[in-house]
């Protein structure tokens, strides 16, 4: 049983959205997710609306519109739910995206590791063209055209990243492009093209059906509508839930069946660690942004072995193309153990601290410029626990 | 390799190219397709295959080299991949990867001498909330134990054989 607690999409009517958008002009489309004040789920937590609107007025002969199903953040599993559990409101969502923007296509780009899950999915899109959902004049708007399709990701986490996503689209490694030109310009085939994470493209058709204050009104002024949260780790019940956005780590704790944790990583690797006395702390963009992974630490593990994890993943996932990533990450993998071993000068650990941070601003990508975060937040955090270790096994 | 090898290499690759398109963007699908066949790339492959395209071979390398579920080396007809992140790692991953360390008699990164298993790690398979949890081929596995390890290897092996079509092994698993 993986979704925990109440889902509001569950109770979102199928292609409601998708047919009162088709009643509207596609700028209205777009000024009611602007009036939504949605920003992206991925976690970047760029406005969605602006994003569209940016795209639809940019010139090119065709647009596209891609959903980020690369979900490969360690800790991060409810847009899998959200493909089993709701696909045809993804479809839906993209549907309604390429109506706002004038494409006439779009690809689900769909990590590796869930090949299983792109049967149904397949279904559904044959089931949805069958239905006029896709296809030539969707539900006999003759203005409107638009298909989707399936795109396998090969196990890259830097693919993620929405210009190493359209490389990867276009058959090159997934090496992320200099920013700007921005997608929404200068995307897929050097044409405008928007990307969303799976999560935003679902809220989007519950946003057309149930309006623009509906979803303002949930959430904080800053970060509105609700969010899906991946929970794992030592929580009594592991899984997705749904709170509003500014909800504390407190609350969410509460929730999971957890009363006795010791650290919480918001954000997967690339995110943040917490502790205790800074649980009353919110989930949302302006406090502790996430793209939806809550990994819960118990009183006895060990924040060098998280670090560690989280090193080796990062040191193995680089694409190589910047030097403060490809060597940084190796740097701090080795800096992580030469602390496990008791054997980091403390002059030592804050030349590792300066290299992280160099990399978080020298870094060409977001994956170079977050994957030191949880190891600095861990020092900060956990010096004392860190430091002095006696020489153990980790030695040989 | 045998030139009728070869030729019929050449002839699947021909029939990809027909099915994905010549563009740059058909690349990684081909790819994809002759892995999940052959379970490696050779660099006959890649050199056929970027000539259909008009790509330097060196193209095809890259790519190949890059995404991990692309192979030059050889891979077993199971690819056993096993979640290493900190969820899985948590649930117990190590004594599961040290189950099927001896059950194989490989390490991770190495293939069976009878071209069965190949034993890889994951990062992160998105099944954190019911590690430890693994993918064989695309098919996933939660909740692993050590001592399902050896069910789960004999179920592979029972449907493997040139006579057993290749989606049963979702049945069975």
């Amino acid at each position: 049983m993986t979704i925990r607690n109440n889902m509001t999409l569950s109770s979102v009517e199928k292609n409601k959205g998708l047919a009162a958008a088709m009643k509207m002009e596609p700028a209205g489309v777009i000024g009611i997710i602007r009036g939504s004040g949605m920003k992206g789920r991925g976690g970047a937590g760029f406005p969605t609306g602006a994003k569209w609107h940016f795209a639809a007025s940019a010139k090119g002969e065709r647009k596209f519109v891609v959903c980020n199903a690369d979900e490969g953040e360690p800790g991060t599993f409810k847009d899998r739910v959200l493909m089993d559990e709701w696909p045809d409101l993804i479809f839906e969502g993209m549907t309604i995206a390429g109506y706002a923007i004038g494409a006439q296509e779009g690809i689900l780009y769909l990590r590796g590791e869930y090949t299983y899950i792109r049967k149904a999915l397949e279904e559904c899109l044959a089931k949805r063209r069958e239905e006029n959902l896709l296809g030539n004049h969707v539900l006999g708007n003759s203005n409107f055209s638009f298909d989707i399709h399936i795109h396998m990701g090969c196990g890259a986490y830097v693919c993620g990243e929405e210009t190493a996503l359209i490389e990867s689209l276009e058959g090159y490694r997934g090496e992320a492009r200099n920013r700007p030109p921005f997608p929404v310009n200068t995307g897929l085939n050097g044409m405008p093209t928007i990307v969303n994470n799976v999560e935003t493209f679902a809220w989007t058709s519950a946003i057309l059906v149930n309006g623009a204050d509906w979803f303002k009104a949930i959430g904080t002024s800053k970060s509105t509508g609700p969010k899906m949260l991946s929970i794992s780790g030592d929580v009594e019940c592991p899984g997705v839930y749904e709170f509003p956005m500014g909800t504390t780590v407190n609350d969410v704790l509460d929730a999971a069946g957890c009363d006795c944790a010791k650290a919480v990583i918001i954000g997967g690797a690339s995110g943040h660690c917490l502790p205790p006395a800074e649980f009353s702390r919110a989930i949302c963009y302006e406090d502790i942004s996430t793209g939806g992974a809550v990994i819960v630490f118990g009183p006895d593990r060990d924040m060098l072995d998280v670090a560690e994890s989280f090193l080796e993943f990062f040191a193995d996932e680089s694409c190589g193309q910047c030097t403060p990533c490809r060597i940084g990450n190796v740097k701090l993998l080795e800096g992580v153990r030469m602390l496990k071993c008791g054997k980091c000068s403390t002059n030592c650990l804050r030349d590792l601290c300066a290299l992280g941070e160099t990399m978080q601003c020298a870094s060409k990508c977001g994956l170079g410029q977050s994957s030191p975060n949880a190891f600095l937040s861990i020092v900060r955090h956990f010096k004392n626990e860190i430091l002095g270790r006696a020489c153990t096994a980790a030695e040989s | 390799m045998l030139t009728t090898q070869q030729d019929r290499l050449m002839g699947e690759i021909n029939e990809l190219v027909e099915v994905h398109g010549h563009d740059r963007s058909a690349l990684i699908p081909i790819l994809q397709d002759i892995q999940s066949r052959y379970h490696a790339i050779s660099d006959f492959t890649m050199q056929v295959v970027a000539d259909r395209l008009e790509i330097h071979p060196v193209e095809v390398f890259g790519v190949v080299t890059f995404y991990s579920f692309l192979n030059e080396k050889h891979h077993g007809h199971f690819v056993i991949r096993v979640c290493r992140t900190i969820s899985c790692d948590m649930a117990g991953k190590d004594a599961v990867a040290q189950q099927l360390r001896s059950d194989l008699g490989i390490d991770f990164g190495e293939t069976t001498s009878d071209g069965r298993f190949t034993l890889e790690w994951a990062n992160c398979i998105g099944m954190c909330d019911q590690g430890p949890a693994m993918l064989v081929n695309d098919h996933v596995l939660t909740h692993v134990t050590p001592e399902r390890v050896h069910d789960i290897l004999a179920a592979c092996e029972k449907t493997f054989g040139p006579h057993t079509p290749q989606s049963d092994e979702e049945h069975t698993l």
